[in-house]
């Protein structure tokens, strides 16, 4: 047989091989568009997404005594040290803050398949890229960073992208803390111009079960920013002498808080598993004491 | 035998392979039956028992907040004002202790669901706070009420993945197989006025509920349930409100706690 004949026969078979590939494609490759600009609507969650949580406001979160401890040591003013001052929120921040977010993907340019898609940026955060080529994550010993290294896979028209190798940060914006050993798992669920994502933090080290959190976000026509501006360090007013700003245990002073403003008992407010669940309601019943009248971070439109 | 004539040859040849197979995977021949019912064709279990998991709006949902905290809730200053008023002794006298229980606000509630079918074309889901139950009609005339109600009238559709859509997977003697994945697809309507918050943060009897129920497996084995709701009221919401609440599924039903409606707690 002459050498083209054979080249020409191998081509065919691989013109049959692509048709039958894309023919038979299934379940395990659908999916649904997720480009676009995509506005946040904080209709729960605003005051933590927004201005940000009270100090020690723990309600809802399934710390153990470690990530209780490590919360409470925590101190706001660390982000004014200098070298903090750009460190950027671990991925969870994308549900934890206040900002839509633009989708967008890398295509391999000879298949037109999706390799990646990128989800960029809102402020304080880097774009995440989520890998859908099938390649495996780093080893366990390879270096974290803080936006980890983040893998997806189609369930239907639900993608879910599962991160790791993310550096320590916070699952609340007031120290609550998820350890470099946790894992987060993403699914977007789509339906029509809303995105619901349910992130789902699993962390062996600070939590004693798998934290939830979710956010909405809705199609939009106005440009989200790929890329967040750039963050430039300067002096905040913190003269340090070169310690990091904490509390010693039992000296945090914001721990009657939201006692005192909201009346909710301080087992309910240092969290915990059981603070997620409706029979806590029952333990803290005759502990809660409603206040009148709301008097601080209230909502509601001017008057 | 040139190069584009083979190509030509295997795509042909693809094409008369794949096509069969595509026929196969809509259903073999025969006459159409009788499409099936929604619990037959439901792409996703939703029975079973569900608790509520309050990580989001703890302050919001696990207690009765004060009277004027309104955080994150767009609303109309009509709105204001008839949260401003809210009285729980007085909705209590008036037999309208129920009214934080209602199909807008219901899932917002730390509750246990109890998710059934009550017939081949009505899912049936209660609650254990509040002993509330909503239904959920498939079809395409579902019964509805006459009279305005805390549950409403509630339409159900599953939403089915693209690959699915216009006919999904067949086997063998035409009856279709269940898709893999989906959701539950709900709009309530006919309402009576309600509270989307304990703390008389009001709905209108005019609002509109839609749902979309979907399952979420983990990775230590648990099954969530995230429901994303829309309340769309134009006399008290500036813009439609927004949410997803989540829940765990449990074996059994041993933890199943009900308790009556109440204004202050």
């Amino acid at each position: 047989m002459r050498r083209q004949t054979v080249r020409t026969l191998l081509r065919g078979a691989a013109a049959l091989a692509v048709a039958a590939g894309v023919l038979s494609a299934g379940p395990a490759s659908a999916q649904v568009e997720l480009s676009g600009s995509w506005a946040a609507r904080n209709h729960e969650d605003a005051l933590e997404r927004g201005g940000g949580p009270y100090a020690v406001d723990f309600a809802g979160l399934p710390l153990n005594d470690e990530g209780r401890a490590r919360a409470l040591a925590y101190s706001a003013s660390q982000l004014s040290l200098i070298e903090r001052q750009c460190g950027l929120y671990p991925p969870q921040y994308v549900a934890l803050g206040p900002f839509g977010i633009k989708i967008w993907n890398e295509s391999d340019p000879v298949t037109g398949t999706v390799v990646a898609w990128k989800i960029g940026a809102w402020e304080d955060r880097a774009a995440t890229t989520i890998w859908m080529d099938g390649r495996p994550h780093p080893s366990d010993n390879a270096p974290h960073d803080k936006g980890g290294f983040t893998t997806g896979t189609w369930e239907g028209d639900t993608l879910v992208a599962t991160t790791t190798h993310f550096k320590a940060g916070v699952i609340r914006r007031n120290g609550a803390p998820n350890s470099d050993q946790a894992t987060m798992t993403t699914r977007f669920l789509r339906h029509g111009d809303l995105l619901s994502m349910l992130i789902t933090i699993d962390d062996p080290i600070y939590l004693s079960e798998p934290w939830y959190v979710s956010k909405v976000f809705q199609l939009d026509t106005n440009p989200q920013r790929p890329i967040g501006p750039p963050c430039v360090p300067g002096y905040e007013g913190l003269d340090s002498d070169g310690t990091v700003p904490h509390f010693l245990p039992g000296e945090n002073p914001s721990v009657d808080e939201l006692t005192k403003l909201y009346g909710i008992p301080r087992d309910a407010v240092l969290g915990g598993p059981e603070t997620m669940y409706p029979e806590f309601r029952a333990r803290i019943k005759d502990s809660f004491n409603r206040p009148e009248k709301c008097v601080r971070n209230c909502g509601g439109p001017p008057r | 035998m040139t190069s584009r004539t083979a190509c030509m040859l295997g795509l042909a040849a693809a094409l008369a392979v794949a096509a069969p197979l595509q026929a196969q995977n809509r259903g073999r021949g025969g006459p159409a039956g009788p499409p099936p019912t929604a619990r037959a064709s439901a792409p996703i279990d939703l029975t079973g028992t569900w608790v509520s998991v309050i990580t989001e709006d703890w302050r919001y949902r696990m207690v009765t907040p004060a009277k004027g905290d309104y955080q994150s809730v767009p609303m109309t200053p009509e709105a204001v004002k008839v949260a401003d008023a809210w009285d729980p002794a007085a909705d209590e006298a008036a037999g309208n202790q129920c009214k934080a229980y209602g199909a807008a606000g219901i899932l917002r509630l730390p509750t246990r669901l109890r998710v059934s079918w009550q017939d081949d074309q009505t899912l049936k889901l209660e609650t254990d706070t509040g002993t509330q139950t909503r239904l959920f009609r498939f079809g395409p005339n579902p019964p509805k009420s006459g009279e305005r109600t805390w549950q409403g009238d509630s339409t159900a559709q599953w939403e089915l993945p693209r690959s699915a859509r216009g006919g999904g997977a067949g086997r063998a003697g035409g009856t279709p197989a269940p898709p893999k994945f989906g959701s539950l697809k709900a709009v309530t309507t006919n309402l009576r006025a309600g509270y989307l918050r304990k703390n008389g943060v009001p709905y209108s009897e005019n609002a509109t509920v839609t749902e979309y129920f979907d399952v979420a497996p983990q990775r230590n084995g648990d099954v969530m349930l995230v429901v994303t709701t829309v309340v769309e009221d134009a006399q008290y919401l500036t813009q439609p409100m927004i949410v997803n609440s989540q829940f765990k599924k449990e074996a059994g039903g041993a933890k199943w706690n009900p308790t009556p409606c109440s204004s202050t707690w």
